[in-house]
C-alpha cells in the first residue's frame, strides 16, 4: 500500500459468522461504522437451549448475501466503493465460519478486492475504536466472553501480551451454566444481568476463584459449584430458591475478580487505560463497577457501546483495518480456523 | 455462452468452464484436504489459464445435494459469493442427476448413483433414460436394492455409481436380482462437468421459456429479473438441498429432546458428584 494516499478513506467491508449471528458492515478508517446489520438466530437456538451448530451454518447460509447487500445499501454504497473485505476466520463454530470465509473470499475474487482475515476476539478488542475515536494502544483490555476470559495489555493495533486468562470455564460459560441451574435459560448472560437487579448482591457468600501463584488468572468451576450447591441445599431444606438472590451473588463473585485483577494489572504495568471487550462486556454491573474501580484510581476506562460487545461485523471491519494498512491480505486457500487461540496468529 | 459449475458435495473438490457444448476446462481434486482450502484456488487458475475473466461468466451452476452439509454449503456459498459480486443467477443442480449424468449414455440401463450418508443409510436415486425413477431420497440399501428389483424384475442391468459403492458392493452382490454394472473409481465420482452441462442445458431452456436471452440477464442484473424459479435463481434465495434435517430438529420433532437446562443441571450434579467421589477416596 506504498502509494496509497493517507488521506483518501478506506471503507472495509466485514463479514462475521462465526456462532449464531449472520453479521456485515462497513466501516471507514477503522472507526466510523456506516451500517451494521446483524441477522441474529436467537429465537431459533433458544428452542434448543443453546447454539445448534448444523443449524446456525444453514442459517448462515441463507441469510449471508441479503445481510450483505443491505449492510451496502444502508452504507449507500456499492461493492466498487469498497476497498477490501473482511472475515472471521476463527475462533468459533467450524461449519459457521466456513460460511463466511467461503462467501468472503467468492466475492472478494468477484470484485477484485483484497480480502483480510480476522482473529474473532481481536474483532471484539477493535470494537472499542468504534466506540472511542481516540482510544489508542497501550492499554489493558479484559476480554470476556462465552469462550474466553483474557486479561491482555495490548500494547499496538495487532500485537498483544496475555498476562492472565481462566484456567476453568470462561466467564460468560458460568453465566450460562448458572442460568440454566436456576431456570432462566439461554442466553444467560443478559438473563442474569436482569434477575440480579431485583436481588441482593449480599445475600449469599459465593467464593472468589483464586487461582494459586498466579495472581492474573481466573478460575470459575468453584464458584459455579458453590451456587448448585445452594441450590440444591435450597431445595433439600424446602426454603426455595431465590432466584434475584443467588443471580445478583453469583454475578458479584464472578465480576469481583475481573475488576480487581484488571485494575491490578493496569497499576503494575503502569497503563492508565482500561478496556472491556466480549460479550459479557455488555454486562450492566461489569460496566458500572469497573468503571467505579478506573474511577478510583484515575485509570480511563472504556467499553464498546453494548450493540458492539456482542457478535457483529462492524468489529471485524475495524480490527482488519491495520491489517490491511499493513498489507496483511489473505489468499483464496484461507481456511476457517476454529480454535485459534488469542495471540496465535492467522495464517494468511 | 459460459456456465461455471461447482461441485463439493464429497470428497471431490471440482470446478469446470462450459462455453456453449464445449467443455473448455475442468478441475478436481480428491486429496483429503478441506474444500475452502482448494475450490477457489483452482477456480482462480482455471479461468486464469483459459484467458478467462469472471465477468464473462453468464451463469454459476452448483451441485445443490444431497450430500456432506459441510461440504454442500463450501460450495453453496462460494456459488453465492460468486452470483453476489458477479450479479450473475445460480442454477442448482442434483449432485445424484449430475452423478448419473457420468454415464450418460448407458440406455436401457437403470443408473443408480450412490451416496454414503452414514448412519446406514445412502442418498440415492434411479435414473432410466435420462428419467428418474425413484428418489432422490436417503434410505438403507436394502430398501433401495428391494426398490430396484421390483421396478427391473430382474430384468436389464443396473449401474452403480457413487462414493456408497466401496461400502456397499458386497451387499448389491448378494441381494440384488439381475445384472449390475460398478462404474470403476475414476468415473464413479462427482465431477465439475457434469454440473455444468445440466446447468448449461437448464439455463437455456429457462431462457426460453422465458423469452429473454442470456445478454438480458446480465444487462438487468439478478434484481432485475423477475421471472426466477427453483430452476434459475438469485444467488441470495439459494440454499443447499440437504435432505435430511438437522438431526437436534429430528430429535426435538421426536420429542426425544429433553429440556435442555435439566440435562445440564443433571450433568453438574453427575460431575459434582464424580469430583466428591474423587475427593472422599483421595481423604
Amino acid at each position: 500500500m506504498g502509494d496509497r494516499d493517507p488521506k483518501k478513506d478506506i471503507y472495509i467491508l466485514g463479514i462475521e459468522s462465526s456462532c449464531d449471528e449472520t453479521a456485515a458492515s462497513v466501516v471507514r478508517n477503522g472507526r466510523d461504522v456506516l451500517s451494521n446489520i446483524i441477522s441474529s438466530q436467537i429465537d431459533i437456538h433458544t428452542v434448543y437451549g443453546g447454539v445448534v451448530p448444523e443449524i446456525a451454518s444453514r442459517l448462515h447460509c441463507e441469510n449471508i448475501n441479503g445481510v450483505i447487500r443491505l449492510a451496502l445499501s444502508e452504507a449507500g454504497m456499492d461493492f466498487s466503493d469498497i476497498d477490501a473485505l473482511a472475515v472471521t476466520a476463527g475462533p468459533g463454530l467450524v461449519g459457521a465460519l466456513l460460511i463466511g470465509v467461503s462467501e468472503a473470499k467468492a466475492l472478494s475474487y468477484a470484485i477484485r478486492k483484497p480480502l483480510v482475515a480476522v482473529h474473532h476476539i481481536e474483532g471484539h478488542v477493535a470494537a472499542n475504536y468504534i466506540s472511542h475515536k481516540e482510544l489508542e494502544p497501550p492499554y489493558v483490555c479484559l476480554i470476556v466472553s462465552g469462550g474466553h476470559t483474557h486479561l491482555c495489555l495490548v500494547k499496538d493495533f495487532e500485537s498483544y501480551e496475555i498476562i492472565g486468562r481462566s484456567v476453568d470455564d470462561a466467564v460468560g460459560e458460568a453465566f450460562d451454566k448458572v442460568a440454566r441451574a436456576i431456570g432462566l435459560g439461554y442466553p444467560g448472560g443478559p438473563k442474569i444481568d436482569r434477575a440480579a437487579k431485583d436481588g441482593n448482591a449480599d445475600s449469599i457468600d459465593f467464593p472468589i476463584g483464586e487461582v494459586r501463584d498466579r495472581p492474573y488468572d481466573f478460575t470459575f468451576s468453584g464458584l459455579k459449584s458453590a451456587v448448585l450447591n445452594h441450590i440444591n441445599r435450597a431445595n433439600m431444606t424446602g426454603e426455595g430458591v431465590n432466584v434475584p438472590d443467588i443471580a445478583a451473588s453469583f454475578q458479584r463473585a464472578a465480576i469481583t475478580p475481573l475488576v480487581d485483577r484488571t485494575i491490578a494489572c493496569a497499576k503494575e504495568r503502569g497503563i492508565d487505560v482500561v478496556a472491556l471487550a466480549g460479550g459479557v462486556s455488555a454486562n450492566s454491573e461489569l460496566r458500572r463497577r469497573m468503571k467505579e474501580a478506573c474511577e478510583a484510581e484515575g485509570i480511563s476506562c472504556c467499553y464498546p457501546e453494548p450493540v458492539f460487545c456482542t457478535d457483529n461485523a462492524a468489529m471485524i471491519a475495524a480490527a482488519a483495518y491495520h491489517r490491511y494498512l499493513a498489507g496483511e491480505l489473505a489468499g483464496l486457500d484461507l481456511n476457517a480456523a476454529p480454535n485459534l487461540k488469542l495471540g496465535m496468529s492467522l495464517e494468511v | 455462452m459460459r456456465i461455471l459449475g461447482i461441485e463439493s458435495s464429497g470428497h471431490v473438490a471440482s470446478v469446470a468452464l462450459m462455453e456453449d457444448e464445449r467443455l473448455k476446462a475442468e478441475f478436481s481434486i480428491n486429496n483429503g484436504m478441506t474444500h475452502s482450502q482448494t475450490l477457489m484456488p483452482m477456480l482462480s487458475n482455471m479461468l486464469e489459464l483459459c484467458g478467462e475473466d469472471p465477468d464473462s461468466l453468464d451463469a454459476i451452476a452448483v451441485s445443490a445435494g444431497p450430500g456432506s452439509f459441510t461440504g454442500l454449503r463450501i460450495g453453496a456459498a462460494t456459488a453465492k459469493g460468486l452470483g453476489l459480486g458477479l450479479d450473475r443467477p445460480l442454477i442448482p443442480v442434483s449432485t445424484l442427476e449430475a452423478l448419473a449424468y457420468n454415464v450418460v449414455n448407458a440406455s436401457g440401463a437403470y443408473v443408480c448413483p450412490i451416496m454414503d450418508a452414514r448412519r446406514g443409510q445412502v442418498y440415492c436415486a434411479v435414473f432410466k433414460d435420462g428419467i428418474r425413477l425413484v428418489g432422490e431420497k436417503a434410505e438403507s440399501m436394502e430398501e433401495l436394492i428391494n426398490e430396484i428389483n421390483s421396478l427391473s424384475q430382474g430384468r436389464g442391468e443396473c449401474i452403480f455409481l457413487g462414493d456408497g459403492v466401496p461400502v456397499y458392493r458386497q451387499l448389491i452382490s448378494n441381494k440384488l436380482c439381475g445384472s449390475y454394472v460398478f462404474v470403476t473409481a475414476e468415473n464413479s465420482l462427482q465431477r465439475a462437468a457434469s454440473v455444468a452441462q445440466i446447468g448449461l442445458w437448464t439455463y437455456r431452456t429457462w431462457l426460453l421459456e422465458n423469452d429473454l436471452c442470456a445478454e438480458d440477464v446480465r444487462e438487468k442484473g439478478a434484481l432485475g429479473i423477475g421471472c426466477f424459479d427453483d430452476r434459475v435463481m438469485s444467488s441470495d434465495d439459494f440454499s443447499p438441498r440437504y435432505i435430511r434435517k438437522p438431526q437436534a430438529q429430528r430429535e426435538l420433532e421426536a420429542g426425544l429432546l429433553e429440556d435442555p437446562g435439566l440435562h445440564s443441571l443433571k450433568k453438574m450434579a453427575g460431575d459434582m458428584h464424580e469430583k466428591k467421589r474423587h475427593k472422599d477416596q483421595k481423604g
